[in-house]
């Protein structure tokens, strides 16, 4: 069986005094897009932001591509070849689109400059904008702005944290249909609320209760298993 | 970059923009005022005095706003960069003055006299700064506080320290020959070391807006300034930009120090203290964080203060004071501030 790109072994990681993850158990195959899944404060943004090393673990191993990295700052990292498309579009408001994207630029090189032409025909709109504030597109627009800016570089692994929240479902489509182009060149991990956009993503999923994993399998699966998705996504 | 992208692009960001033409005729227009009072000539002499002391404190308020719109530290260590600035330069000045190139010097050695004070100002301002970010401002990071306490209290040991190396008494700056003295230009007197003034101040202004709108370093401080856990996560060691900023904001208070020794023509300690209150007072009316507010704030600052110190001496310092607080209540977050 091939090495696992990302794996958490045994992770608990405290916000202040709250004991959010309390062993998570996680490991990721390169190529293989994975959803996580769970209700609200179940702990998967907090799983993201401690592997970028923004809410580091407390104790547990985390592993990238054969290094461990739960003791990195999120820069360190980021230069391991992570992206990382935060919570709430977390574009630069100040900063033109093109600025955006020169500021993810690692390496503004001839290979950054032609992936752009691949982002430009995946996201029309950033060509259109390229010039505007970041401040003035609409809320799609930002989370596409937020992932094709995680996007620029070629790195090994995406993570994305809840790209559909407060977008309408036409636009949620549209996400849908480019992050899984992106997900043909990096391995994505996602987390999502809306089942639609997970199931339509992801191969494997993870569910994660009470800052523990407590399932894990082929999206394929989950699709049907009407019981499993009552019991820990409130789906009926 | 083509004439149809550049238009598009003013179109979108219209409104924008007109508000800040607005907020700079409406800043830079009511400084016509004083004409109804004061006749012509005095008015024009005011004025270069006025903007070449706006420059000056630009010089040390830049800094300060860059370091606390980035970092959203309140360094009140700012005046002690300055006087070290100021003293580092007088130093240099005696010893450049017993080769001869000071008084009695040529152009050309004038000059290289006067650059040669601002970069030692530099460097000394520089280097303080990054020991004071490394072993004391690092640890306060998130509290005012603790940020005011430590800055306020390593600004008192620095300048009992320069007390102790130099000397707790005025001293008197000789300018290089060239700077001495003025011109006259039909009845209006201009000292010829305030052209030189405006002039650093301009360039300085330049080089920020340079470094800020046109390269890599000036996108990620602007990125900083407004979301530093997005910049961390894209993979920048925002420490070591902190450290760079208050690095160089150290220097630009330590150069705008040598400047203000050699326009005022002497020095004493707590000349760094004076100035960071006119600094502080630009950078609320400029609004933390903004390097153009800063400057606004300045040639403000400098201007009311000449006009007021020719009509009614004594309110000088008060109508800075006044021109903040109706700044604040018409925009709380200073002419330039974020909303």
């Amino acid at each position: 069986m091939a090495e696992p790109i990302l794996s958490l072994t045994k992770v608990h990681t405290y916000i202040e005094q709250h004991h959010i993850l309390q062993g998570v158990d996680l490991s990721f195959m390169p190529g293989r897009a994975t959803v996580l899944l769970g209700r609200n404060g179940a702990g998967k943004s907090t799983t993201l932001r401690t592997v970028m090393g923004l809410t580091p673990a407390s104790s547990g191993d985390i592993v990238l591509k054969g290094r461990a990295v739960q003791a990195m700052k999120p820069y360190e990292v980021a230069k391991q070849g992570v992206g990382f498309v935060p919570e709430d579009q977390a574009v630069l408001y100040t900063l033109s689109v093109e600025e955006n994207f020169r500021l993810a630029m690692l390496n503004e090189n001839e290979t950054t400059w032609a992936r752009m032409e691949t982002i430009f025909q995946l996201f029309p709109d950033m060509k259109k904008f390229w010039r505007s504030k970041a401040g003035v597109l609409s809320g799609g627009q930002k989370q596409m702005l937020a992932i094709a800016r995680a996007f620029v570089n070629d790195h090994d692994l995406l993570l994305i944290d809840e790209p559909s929240k407060g977008l309408a479902p036409i636009v949620v489509d549209h996400l849908i249909e480019s992050i899984n182009h992106i997900k043909n060149h990096t391995t994505v991990i996602l987390v999502e609320q809306n089942f639609y956009m997970a199931s339509h993503i992801g191969v494997d999923y993870f569910i994660l209760d009470d800052g523990r994993t407590v399932h894990q399998g082929l999206m394929a699966d989950l699709v049907h298993d009407e019981g499993l998705k009552q019991k820990y996504l409130g789906i009926a | 970059m083509t004439t149809q992208t550049a238009t598009a692009g003013l179109q979108e960001q219209g409104g924008t923009d007109f508000k800040k033409v607005a907020v700079w005729i409406a800043s830079v227009g009511i400084w016509f005022l004083p004409l109804l009072w004061i006749d012509p000539t005095t008015y024009a002499v005011l004025t270069v005095a006025g903007l070449a002391m706006g420059m000056l404190i630009f010089l040390t308020a830049s800094g300060l706003t860059l370091i606390f719109g980035l970092m959203d530290v309140l360094n009140l260590a700012h005046g002690a960069f300055f006087v070290w600035g100021a003293y580092v330069g007088f130093s240099l000045l005696g010893a450049l003055q017993k080769v001869g190139w000071v008084e009695g010097a040529g152009a050309a050695q004038s000059i290289s006299s006067v650059l040669l004070c601002l970069l030692a100002a530099l460097v000394v301002g520089g280097l303080m700064g990054i020991v004071l970010e490394k072993m004391l401002v690092r640890l306060t990071y998130g509290s005012h506080l603790k940020q005011i306490l430590i800055t306020m209290g390593a600004s008192l040991i620095l300048v009992e320290i320069l007390k102790v190396v130099w000397s707790p008494n005025d001293e008197v700056v000789i300018v290089p020959a060239a700077f001495q003295g003025s011109w006259d230009i039909m009845d209006v007197i201009i000292t010829k070391f305030r052209v030189v003034a405006i002039v650093v101040g301009l360039a300085v202004l330049g080089g920020i807006q340079l470094v800020m709108m046109r390269t890599k370093l000036g996108i990620i401080v602007r990125a900083g300034v407004e979301n530093k856990e997005v910049v961390e996560t894209l993979g920048y060691n925002i420490r070591r930009v902190f450290t760079g900023v208050f690095c160089a904001g150290a220097a630009l208070a330590a150069v705008g120090g040598t400047m203000w020794s050699i326009f005022k023509e002497q020095i004493h300690p707590a000349m760094g203290e004076e100035n960071l209150i006119f600094a502080l007072i630009v950078v609320i009316i400029g609004g933390m964080g903004s390097v153009t507010g800063s400057f606004l704030g300045a040639i403000m600052v400098g201007l009311a203060f000449n006009y007021v110190a020719y009509t009614m001496p004594p309110l000088a310092l008060g109508a800075n004071i006044m021109i903040m607080a109706v700044i604040l209540l018409i925009r709380p977050t200073g002419l330039m501030g974020k909303e």
